[in-house]
């Protein structure tokens, strides 16, 4: 296996699922077994993947694999230099991880389709959308440069608009698809204007180059404030992305999609994809552009968690926990917990999309009921789903045993490292409370959907275990929640081979001025880790960091734990044994269960701000089309018109005129001779006798 | 007591030359109009006899008015004939309504 075979079977994986797509979308009408074709190429890709994971984390473990080729080259332009673009593949650890992580999931997820979307009227391109889903993700996945991603990120925004909206006669449906595209463009504005600072300053989108060249000096304006600039502007496109505080508002929406797309959107793909971008971006990423980002992921954990607390729709409950888990790794990443944001991301990618296929089981036995209030009494119908689900939420609550704890913990430890150094408290505290906040709200809602006694009898007695296309990914999503996969001991997620050896922190790249302090190398290494080999070290950053992770290791984990258990046990309290009364706790604090329940009034600010102002311009700029624009071009016309007018009127009456009034005088003249040509001769005779007489008289001679 | 002179005679034929003309004006029958051109003709042969008589010319004067009497004659044998293909093909010989020249 070698290091191109590798990368033409990554450019292979790319392309696979676009051949399910073009098959399915184009055949799709005609055939009905086009989605079976579509499944079977994810399935080849997930297999290719999980060999490129397999040889790259196996042989070339601290090499990155780096193919590129010459797309266009412009050449020598003036003004701004050579302008050459490049596409390519890299393949570094975190990259075939997260492949494999998204054809795992996005394969479970076709499958969990397979019964879920039975006998919707439009199977067949519901499973080519998957599969340009899939596509568009992969390209991010593995692109070797920022224009590539940019590329692939708006796939991604399109396929999740086709997904989100895929019933789109539904209202409410087209317009979540609407608002996740639009939202998600406001965050790509400024990450495109990000690429073009990088661009403009580089003239080149390859990652590896830019690196390079700010690891040598090179800034942007030569300062070290516009780097942080670019890094906040590149970090927009992640907010849209990643649904972070402020344009989380469509990640909610988006849950009217079909379940499974949901499990795949807010599991393995779209959303992941923010944090990957900032984990690819990290090494680039300035002290102050860290704190930006580690201020909107704390603000982005703890708001949705407190919405999730009182919604009663199922996978909104999920989706706000969605967003909260995504500002855990945002957070993390902006605290430089590397490594654990990373393994965040892929402990959440299995543990969310075992949810939300779980909700999607209770969904579908329930006959499309959503209102967790309606349900209960489910564990004993449905004793697959609930186990599962039961596994996953333990691991988003961070039980120890699960992956959830061990990453979670991670994160946590990170941030009170973080706090230690700097004394930025209040993340820990964010993280900590976040924590309690969410075994609270999962447990809130397994109680309610699984527990106690069924409150709609009808829909109870009808429901039942879902068929096994449905329950397989269930149960592989809910065994790859379990710490074995990643470390063999429960307490230490250091001893597993992930975080050891594979998902190490980059070098940072910036100038030392700009850094945190912590990540300034006071090892006193006289060679600071530039080539491969050494890439990935033992020691993070510096000695003084890696102390305060030390120290911090345990205090979090008690803690954590601490909360969690917390959490866990008040939603028993509440719901299961009923000591409190959720409704009285409600009604005590009613400002804060009004905010909540609300969602903070997030989109009702928006419409009344952002909205209600574009509509308000537009309305403007409607005005000043019909009245100004349209007012010139009239004027014009008008002008015209008279001018046309008072020229056809000289036409007809002046030159007309003279030419009738000569046809005129003509026919006058003609007629007056016209009398004497009577054709009668006896006139001519008189004619000739007068004019004898008048000769006569004229030449008398006498 | 009446002298008849030269004069006389003139007199005589212009007014002859006269009625003639308007004969041939006025009238619409074509025979009418024949009948102006005869009038014409023989004013025309008072004057030739009238100048034979008192200038110096001979019998020449004589000579052409009978030469004018037969021309006469024969006009007026062909004329009518041609009036009368007129009326077989148009039913008159009023000269104003044979006008399918005109058009």
């Amino acid at each position: 296996m070698t290091e191109v075979l590798l990368t033409q079977l990554s450019v292979a994986v790319l392309f696979l699922p676009l051949l399910g797509f073009a098959f399915s979308i184009f055949l799709g009408k005609k055939l009905k077994w086009a989605y079976l074709f579509e499944i079977s190429t994810l399935f080849i890709a997930m297999a290719l993947a999980g060999v490129i994971a397999f040889f790259k984390l196996g042989y070339f473990t601290g090499k990155d694999i780096v193919s590129e080729f010459e797309w266009i080259n412009l050449g020598n332009t003036p003004l701004f230099g050579w302008i050459k673009i490049e596409l390519g593949v890299l393949l570094d650890n975190i990259s075939v991880i997260m492949l494999l992580v998204v054809f795992l999931i996005s394969f479970l997820v076709h499958l969990f389709s397979i019964a879920y979307m039975k006998n919707d009227i439009r199977y067949n391109r519901y499973f080519a959308y998957l599969g340009f889903f899939t596509f568009s993700m992969t390209g991010i996945v593995i692109t070797h440069n920022v224009l590539m991603m940019y590329i692939f990120w708006e796939l991604v925004g399109i396929s999740s608009y086709l997904l989100i909206g895929f019933w789109y006669e539904k209202k409410s449906a087209s317009d979540a698809g609407k608002k996740a595209f639009i939202v998600n463009r406001i965050g790509d504005l400024g990450m495109l204007a990000g690429i073009l600072i990088l661009f403009a300053t580089y003239h080149t989108f390859s990652f590896e180059k830019i690196f390079f060249a700010i690891s040598q000096g090179h800034l942007p304006f030569n300062s070290g404030f516009w780097l942080t600039i670019t890094g906040v502007l590149l970090f927009c496109g992640a907010i849209g992305k990643s649904a972070q505080f402020p344009l989380h508002v469509w990640l909610p929406d988006a849950m009217e999609g079909p379940t499974p797309v949901s499990a795949l959107i807010h599991a393995a793909t779209m959303v992941a994809a923010g944090v990957y971008f900032i984990a690819r971006i990290f090494t680039i990423l300035t002290g102050d552009a860290l704190l930006v980002i580690a201020v909107i992921g704390a603000l982005s954990a703890f708001i949705p968690a407190t919405i999730a607390l009182t919604q009663n729709d199922i996978k909104k409950v999920l989706a706000y926990s969605t967003i909260s888990q995504l500002g855990y790794m945002v957070m993390a990443l902006g605290v430089g917990a590397y490594s654990f944001a990373f393994f965040h991301l892929i402990t959440h990618a299995f543990f969310k999309a075992c949810l939300f296929l779980g909700s999607g089981s209770v969904i579908h036995a329930m006959h499309h009921e959503q209102d967790i209030t309606k349900m209960g009494g489910l564990r004993k119908k449905m004793p697959i789903t609930y186990a599962t689900f039961l596994i996953a939420s333990l691991a988003i609550s961070g039980i120890p045993l699960t992956s959830g704890f061990l990453s979670k913990d991670g994160i946590l430890a990170g941030t009170y490292a973080f706090a230690s150094i700097t004394g930025h408290w209040l993340f820990p505290a964010v993280g900590f409370f976040v924590a309690m906040l969410t075994a609270f709200y999962m447990f809130r809602l397994i109680i309610l959907t699984f527990h106690g006694k069924p409150v709609d009898e009808h829909k109870y007695e009808h429901a039942h275990e879902s068929p096994w296309v449905m329950t397989l990914p269930l149960i592989v999503l809910s065994t790859l929640s379990i710490f074995i996969f990643y470390t063999p001991n429960p307490v230490d997620a250091n001893a597993g081979l992930f975080l050891s050896k594979w998902v190490k922190a980059p070098v940072i790249s910036v100038p030392t001025y700009a850094r945190y302090p912590f990540m300034v190398d006071d090892t006193q290494m006289k060679q600071p880790a530039v080539n491969a080999e050494t890439n990935h070290r033992e020691i993070v950053y510096s000695n003084q960091y890696t102390e305060a992770v030390h120290h911090a290791h345990y205090p979090a984990m008690f803690l954590s734990l601490l909360v969690a258990t917390l959490g866990i046990l008040f939603a028993f309290m509440m719901y299961q044994w009923k000591k409190i009364n959720p409704d009285n706790v409600a009604g005590r604090l009613k400002p804060l269960y009004q905010l909540s329940y609300n969602k903070w009034y997030f989109d009702e600010i928006y419409d009344a701000t952002f909205v209600a102002g574009t509509l308000a311009f537009s309305r403007i700029l409607n005005w000043f089309d019909q009245y100004i624009v349209d007012g010139i071009v009239n004027g014009t016309a008008t002008v015209t018109r008279t001018f046309s007018y008072v020229s056809g009127k000289f036409d007809t009456y002046v030159v007309d005129g003279l030419v009738n009034f000569v046809a005129y005088l003509s026919g006058l003249i003609g007629l007056f001779f016209r009398a004497f040509q009577t054709g009668r001769v006896q006139t001519y005779i008189v004619f000739v006798i007068f004019s004898l007489v008048i000769l006569l008289f004229l030449f008398k001679s006498f | 007591m009446l002298h008849v002179g030269l004069n006389h005679f003139l007199v005589i034929s212009s007014l002859l030359f006269c009625l003639g003309i308007f004969g041939i004006v006025t009238r619409r029958n074509a025979v009418m109009v024949l009948m102006g051109i005869e009038l014409i003709l023989n004013a025309a042969n008072i004057n030739f006899i009238a100048f034979a008589k008192y200038g110096n010319f001979g019998l020449q004067g004589q000579m052409i008015a009978l030469f004018v009497i037969v021309l006469a004659a024969a006009e007026a044998a062909i004329a009518l004939a041609i009036v009368l293909n007129i009326y077989k093909i148009f039913s008159t010989v009023n000269v104003d309504e044979i006008d399918t020249l005109k058009d």
